[in-house]
This record gives C-alpha cells, structure tokens and sequence, in this order.
C-alpha cells in the first residue's frame, strides 16, 4: 500500500491532481458549517452583481442568488451523483461482466450480445430515452447515466474474467469443493478489483460531466437546486451580457474533470502490474556498457567471452546475474553450457550482442571478442550488422519470436534483405532453400504458412532457418529443444549436428538437459549463480565431474534404462544472485564443505582442457 | 478391488456449427480407453504434446465431462461432473505450480478451502490438520501467512501437494508435477511424493512427457498416442522391450548419455491432423513397419507377453 502511494505521488501531475481534488472535497464536505448564504433565496433587486463584490464574493446570478454559495453546494450534488453514478455502474457492470466471463458459453454470448445492443445507442440519446421515460429529476439522471455506464464496466471486466476463469487456481479451487458464487466473490473478485478500481478512476469524470450534462438540458436537478450543469444551463442567456455567471461553474466543472482525470491516471499507473515493474520503459537498442576496468587483451578464438559480468540494477538492488564469465568457440565446435535457472546462462549469451534489456541491465566488465573485436560497447550500427549476419541466436519458443501476422517466408527473406541487397524473388528462393537445409518437407508450400499453421518442431525448423538466413559463423541456442517433443527434439539435435558439420559452425548451445549436452556437444562449462564451475570435454566432465554441484546435478536426473530409485536430491535452492555468499556459492549445499569455502574468492583451476572452481575437488584435474 | 477404473472414457471436443451445413464430427481428444490403477500403485502415463493426457486427467478428477465412458473408484462410479464430490476421492496436482495459487490469498486461506468445503472441519481441528500436512511436505508453519509470489516454483508446489493432500484423497492425479521446476528442485519434489505415497497410502497417476522421470517413479506405464493408448506394461519393460513401434521411438528419442546422436526418425514427418483422423492406426503414417491393414483397421490393445498390452498389427516381437 505504501510503494502504491509512493508510485503515485511520483507522478506530478496525479499529485497536482489529488491535490486540487482533495481542496475540493475539503471545501464541499465543509458547505454545511460554512457562513454561506441560502443558495436558493432571490433577490432579483441584487441581480448579476460582479464577481468581488460586497458581501457577493463571486457576484450574483440572474434571481440575484450568492453564485459561491450556488457553487459549493451545486458541486457536493454533482460530485456526489458522479460518484454514487459511478459506484453503481461499477458494481452492476462488473457483476455482469465477471458472470459472463467466469460461466462462458451461452450465457456469456446472451448477457454480452444485450450489452452490445445497449452500446448500440449513442449514450447520450440513451441518457434522453431513460430520462424521458422516468420523468425529469436528479434521481432519475442519475439512473440514466449508471445505465449508460453499465456496458463500458461489464464489456472490461467480462475480458479480465474471462482470462482468469481459465487459470489453474480456478479448477484447484473447484476440487475444493467451493461453489460458483464463493470462487466468483473469493476468487475472481479480489483478483478484478484493480481492474474495476482502475477503470472507475478513469470514468468518475466522464460521469459528473454527463450528470451535468442532462441537468443543463434541464433533465437534471430541478429550480431551484442547483448543480454544476443546472448553473451552466440557466446562465445561458445570459452568456454574453454577463459571462462570469457560466465562467464561475464551468471553472469548477474543468477543476473538478481534470483533476480526477490526472489522478486516475496516476492510479492507473500505479495499480497496473506492467507498469510497476517497469516493463513500459523502453528498453535501449543495446545493452548499457559501465565498464570500470579496462578490457582484457585479444586472442585469436573465434568468439571469445572474456571475464564477463552483467548485472541488473533493480532500485536499490544489484542482482549480478553474470559474475565473471570466460569462454571461447573455434569454428565447427560445439560448446554446451549446462545450469539451472537463475545460473545466469542466457544472460551470458544475450550479452555476447548486447541483447540484454536495458534498464536494467549493464554490462560492468569483460569483453565479447569476435574475431578478435569487441563487441561490448560497439556502436549500435556494427552490432546491427553483426546481429544475425556473423552471430545469430536460436530461442526456445519459436511462437514467440515469429511474428504471428507474417507468413513465414516474408520473414525468412527480411532476416535476407536486412544484410543482404536482394530482389525480393531471389530472396524467396534463398528462403525455400533455407527451408530445404532445415528439412521441412513440401517447403514450396510452406512457406506461405503463417507460424500457427506450422507445429512446435516446425516452427523451432523456421527458427533454425531464419538463423542461417544469413550464414553466420556463430550460432547460440538457448534451449532450443526444451519446449518440443523428444521425437522432435531428436530430429532437431540431429539436424544441428550435421549443419555444424557440414557448415563449420560453432554452436553455444545452452540447456540444462546432460543427455543433450552429451550427445550434441564438443565441450561443455556447467554454471552455477552466475559463475562456471567446471568446464572440459563433454565425456571427460560426465564421467568424472570434478565438481561437486556437477557430480550431485548428474546424479539427480533420472536417465531412461535406470529402474525405479530413489533420486540423489540436492538439498536446498540456488542462491538469489542479488545476495551471494562469500566464497563459493554452493557452499551452503555442499555436503563436503569446510571453512575455506565459505570465504575468498576460489578461482576456475586445473590443467587444460579442463577446469574447476573448488577447494576440495572430486576428481584432480 | 482396484482403486480407480476407467471404461470407455473418452472426450469429443465438439466444433462450431457452420452457417450452412451440419457440423463437422468434433475432435476427438480421448478415444474410448479402458484401465484400471490397483491401489497403491503409481500408473504413469507418458504422451507428447497433443496426446490427450491432460484432457485424460481433467476428466478423471471431474473437471471435465466425458463424453461416454465411466469412472469408478474403489468400486463406485462416480457419473456426475462435480468437483467437491470427486474431491473427497481423488485429487490433482498442477503442472504449473505458481498459477494453480491464487495470487491474493495466503496459503492459509488456500489449505483451508478444502477442509472447511470438502470435510466441514471446525477452525481448532483445520489448524491441527494443517499443521500436519506442512510437516510432512517438509514445509515451515510461517509460510502459511505468506502469499504465492514469495515462494520459488518448489516450495510452490510442495505447497500444491499439501493442498492437494488436505482434502485426504485415495487417488492423486499429477499432471507434469515437475516439468517446470529444476533439476536439482525435481529430485527432492519426486523423492517427497514417494515418501507421501508410503506415508498415506495413496495412489498416484503420474501424467510427463518425460520417458526418465515416468519409469523412476511408475509401476505401470501407459503410453498415448493421438487419443488412444498404444501400449501398457510394467515400467522396467515397456521401454526395454517395446512392442508397440511408437513406444520404440520414443525410447530411441529420449537423449540418453553415451548413446550417440542419431535421429531414429529422419523423414520430417508430422503428428496426424486431428481434424481429419486417418481410419486405421494414427501412427501408420510415421511408422516403418506399416502395411495396408494398419491404414484400414484400428487395431486393438492385446496382450502380448507378460502383462504388457500393445495396439499394434504388426508388434515388434519380444
């Protein structure tokens, strides 16, 4: 409650808003005990008298009535029935929309197709029509415009329930035996109620001004009450002979809309999940570079990491997501990097062409070589050329980095034309044969295919291709198989193998899967919070792993042919990366730790090709 | 007795009726499919994506309506889809332990739920109980004031497992109960659910796509393809010495250390379109030893060998 505050009045213009609202709120709470006149006793001897006038602080109307009297009491009305018109929208369109949106089906197409008819109408022959049939009055405007309202709440939340109605804690909840009406008020409703929150800021304002609105026609509040709107409609004919008698509510009605339009908004921000975290904030073309000590020195590796960290600053926090990682790639190799979630191995690999998000990432050390270049701090135009064209990345959902709207040929020859001068006919048929390279049968055919018309191994196929668009030297694949069957996964991991073979290409190749990493990979570097632990020939790690977190992460997989057992379990989670222990990071897990572990740095060790980062190793390399 | 038998079940999706026209035949999902769990027994049922499985297990703990077919557990049917009255008996276990938490109610107010509903416990007598559950997930009494969000995907679903055990059901229902935690999280969760199982007395069906996880922790095996189980056996055989050639791929695909890289299917096949379904055997079109009868006539589960059943006309021999 307090961060929402604080997000809140972050925002200066909510903050200006919440202020004027809240000076009118005090002044229109306090109308009673005010020394005011009578708002309603005429005088018609002291008629239009001008605003500052003695004894008429904001002058006269045209029955000589106190106009700041008027006003304070004609506001309290119309800031009452906006929000009382509000209130009842609210709890009847979103009690419509939430039925519909949990129960589906027919009910949902009867209810939303009468609240389309109703939305058919413009609101405001709407308004007249309800006003019309229930006689003239305050009450009865009041009615006209929750009625109007009602669609816009039912229509928002209905979309809102509708996605909720079919998450997971809704089935648990049935098997719990909770009827309909308890899950809808106990778990739906406290799930949409931002959402209506939300919305009611953003229409209160609406609502006053078509309050107002009916009461200018005169449908509204009846002489000799007064409203905002009422003011405005009887100081019409007056308007130029005496203007300050329609400036004095039209002021107050600006006042009143604006302030709880900006203050909506500011809630509305600050409520909305999204935008809390800071998703909306764009990120940069490139990851941000603060790097506080000087690069280290080339080598001739075809890409080389080099004691690369990169963090996320998050508020006060620091997760230090990469903490000093080094690897290198020759041309036709195969590089497995093998750890948990959390371990830091996708960061390592967006970073390598500053494809980390930022804020708030930052890249604070190391260098990412290729062919020598760094890539870390390039400008954004030599990454652009790279990106794809030299180093390309494979992701694991191709569904989500297709792009639903285009045929996948259209994509395929934009990977083409980004680097590459072409027409777009021979574009097309660089994009069938991509699609040949990779196997997908019938590719003249399928190439016109949107991806949702293509399976998950299709798609991942697509994704290969538009990664070889451009025949690049470097390939980093981040899990490209998790999401995918195991008969598809073996079709991919072999199609892999023989590209690089055929190709030369070197492949990092990032997963947590060891049977993968055995079968596909040259060599591997298993990550730990943050850091490689160990790293050396695939066989040579899976057969005697040196490190301890290694060996205990083996033997905690089950492996197809192993029986019914009981599993080797690690104890314990991974560390938060924002708080990492001094010394190593698997100390508190380790069943073979001592004192020297829990303090120092402890360095990656041993006699090439392999290393480890332990005190006590299990193996000696 | 056995603890759950299914006969029959199966699962139509209907389609939307054209404008013109009569509609089409709908998807079928869950072809008929008949089996039974003895009780304390783990039954695993393995499948890739788009097998059925999910709908399979939906179906089994009343969360969707079969179209025919019947559950009965422990002797009695259970033929009215109502959750609370199938809860007492049999409960389900989420793949994704985070969403199955409503993200605005402590994990008090979730492990109360079924108590209060599904048992009528009094406020004194749920305290108690609860605090038994937690003891033996191995899960702290503070968390219980907590909300979803400050707990990693584990301790979630060790959470899940303790909801799941507070409505003291026979039958637990786990759909993918590891999938998307992590590997050194997995062995202490599968480890945890054995030693519940011991504990308790329960009987588990154990729904992964996951061939290594499914046989560390199954009896039995149930295999799925397109709707229909293509094979069952005990877990030390069904993957050693398959009979059906669909549960043979699968074990050649799964990566296997020191098994070299070979793709045992090279053809870009692709699953069958489940809006047009072939008439014979689904798995004809990917399968090697096909011949015109597999494209014709469905076949039918038989046994073959030692309790293991196949659907398969041309079985690879044992």
């Amino acid at each position: 409650m307090s961060s929402f505050f604080h997000l809140l009045f972050r925002n200066r213009l909510a903050t200006l808003g919440a202020v004027v609202l809240a000076v009118i709120v005090l002044l229109v709470l306090l109308t009673p005990l005010l020394p005011l006149q009578n708002p309603d006793v005429t005088a018609t001897a002291d008629r239009f008298k001008r605003p500052f006038t003695e004894g008429h602080l904001l002058g006269t109307d045209h029955l000589g009535r106190d106009l700041l009297s008027r006003l304070l009491h004609g506001t309290r009305l119309s800031l009452a029935i906006g929000v009382a018109a509000a209130l009842i929208a609210a709890t009847i369109g979103s009690a419509i929309g939430i039925v519909a949106g949990y129960f589906g089906g027919r009910i949902d197409n009867v209810i939303m197709r009468c609240v389309d008819m109703l939305m058919a109408f413009p609101y405001i022959l709407l308004a007249l029509a309800i006003v019309a049939a229930l006689g003239p009055g305050l009450m009865n405007a009041l009615i006209a415009v929750a009625a109007v309202n009602v669609p816009f709440f039912a229509r928002n939340i209905r979309g809102i329930a509708v996605g909720l109605a079919g998450r997971e804690f809704i089935d648990a909840a049935r098997l719990a035996g909770m009827g309909h009406t308890r899950i809808i008020l106990t778990e739906l409703l406290p799930n949409v109620l931002p959402v209506i929150i939300i919305a009611m800021s953003t229409t209160v304002g609406w609502m006053i001004l078509e309050t107002a609105g009916l009461s200018f026609l005169g449908l509204g509040s009846q002489p000799p009450q007064a409203d905002l709107g009422s003011m405005l409609g009887e100081a019409r004919s007056a308007l130029i002979s005496h203007p300050h008698t329609s400036v004095v509510p039209g002021i107050m009605i600006f006042l009143i809309v604006m302030a709880i339009n900006l203050l909506g908004d500011g809630v509305r921000d600050a409520l909305d999940p999204r935008l809390r975290s800071g998703a909306l904030s764009r990120p940069r073309a490139t990851t941000m570079v603060d790097r506080d000590s000087p690069a280290p020195a080339p080598t001739d590796d075809l890409l080389a990491i080099q004691d690369l960290h990169t963090q996320f600053h998050v508020g006060e926090r620091i997760y230090r997501a990469v903490g000093g990682v080094s690897l290198a790639i020759k041309p036709g190799e195969c590089l497995g990097v093998i750890g948990e979630s959390g371990s830091g191995k996708s960061v390592t690999a967006l970073s390598v062409m500053g494809l980390v998000a930022s804020p708030p990432g930052v890249i604070t050390g190391g260098a990412v070589r290729f062919q020598g270049e760094d890539l870390i701090g390039a400008p954004y135009e030599a990454l652009r050329q790279k990106r794809g064209d030299r180093v390309a990345y494979i992701f694991q959902d191709p569904l989500s980095t297709l792009h639903p709207l285009y045929r996948i040929g259209q994509q395929l020859a934009e990977a083409i034309q980004s680097h590459d001068r072409i027409s777009n006919a021979v574009a097309r048929t660089r994009a069938i044969q991509l699609l040949k390279d990779v196997r997908i049968p019938n590719a003249e055919a399928r190439i016109d295919n949107y991806p949702h018309e293509m399976s998950g191994g299709m798609r991942q196929r697509v994704g290969i291709a538009m990664a070889l668009a451009n025949e690049p030297d470097v390939i980093i694949a981040d899990e490209p198989t998790t999401a995918l069957d195991v008969t598809v996964q073996a079709q991919i991991l072999s199609l892999l193998d023989d590209l690089r073979r055929a190709r030369g290409l070197a492949i990092i190749f990032i997963t947590h899967d060891f049977g993968v990493v055995a079968q596909l990979c040259d060599r591997v570097a298993v990550m730990y919070a943050g850091r490689i632990v160990e790293e050396g020939p695939t066989g040579a790690v899976l057969d005697a792993p040196a490190h301890p977190y290694t060996k205990r992460l083996i033997a905690c997989v089950p492996e197809l042919g192993g029986g019914r057992r009981v599993l080797a379990a690690i104890p314990g989670l991974p560390p938060m990366v924002d708080r990492l222990p001094p010394g190593c990071a698997f100390a508190p897990r380790c069943d073979k730790v001592q004192e020297g572990c829990r303090a120092g740095d402890i360095a990656l060790a041993g006699t090439a090709p392999r290393a480890v980062r332990c005190l006590f190793p299990e193996e000696e390399v | 007795m056995p603890a759950l038998r299914v006969e029959n079940l199966a699962k139509t999706f209907p389609l939307r009726k054209p404008l013109f026209g009569s509609a089409a035949p709908g998807v079928r999902a869950v072809r008929p499919m008949s089996f039974s769990v003895e009780p304390g027994e783990t039954l695993g049922i393995v499948g890739e994506s788009g097998c059925g499985k999910s709908t399979l297990a939906r179906m089994l703990v009343g969360l969707l309506e079969p179209t025919e077919g019947r559950v009965e557990i422990a002797g009695r049917a259970l033929d009215n889809a109502d959750p609370a009255e199938f809860g007492k008996l049999i409960q389900y276990v989420f793949q994704d332990p985070q969403s199955s938490l409503n993200p605005r109610k402590t994990i008090r107010q979730v492990m109360e739920a079924p108590l209060k509903r599904l048992h009528g416990m009094a406020r004194p007598q749920r305290a108690a109980r609860i605090a038994e559950i937690f003891a033996s997930v191995n899960l702290r009494e503070e968390f219980l004031d907590r909300y979803p969000h400050e707990f990693s995907g584990g301790q979630a679903q060790r959470i899940g497992i303790a909801r799941a055990l507070a409505a003291s059901p026979r039958i637990i229902v786990l759909d993918e109960p590891v999938s998307a935690l992590d590997v050194s999280v997995q062995a202490q969760v599968l480890n945890l659910l054995a030693e519940l199982k011991a504990q308790f007395g329960l009987t588990y069906l154990f729904i992964s796509h996951d061939l290594a996880v499914v046989e560390a922790v199954s009896d039995r095996i149930v295999v799925l393809y397109f709707g229909s189980v293509v094979e069952i056996g005990r877990a030390e055989s069904v993957f050693a010495r398959p009979r059906h050639p669909y549960t043979k791929l699968l074990a050649d695909s799964a990566p296997v250390v020191g098994r070299p890289l070979t793709a045992p299917e090279q053809k870009g096949t692709e699953l069958p379109d489940p809006l047009d379904p072939p008439p014979g055997c689904a798995f004809a079109g990917r399968c090697p030893r096909a011949t015109d009868i597999c494209r014709t006539v469905m076949p039918d589960l038989t046994e073959m060998g030692e309790d293991q059943f196949a659907a398969c006309h041309h079985p690879i021999e044992g």
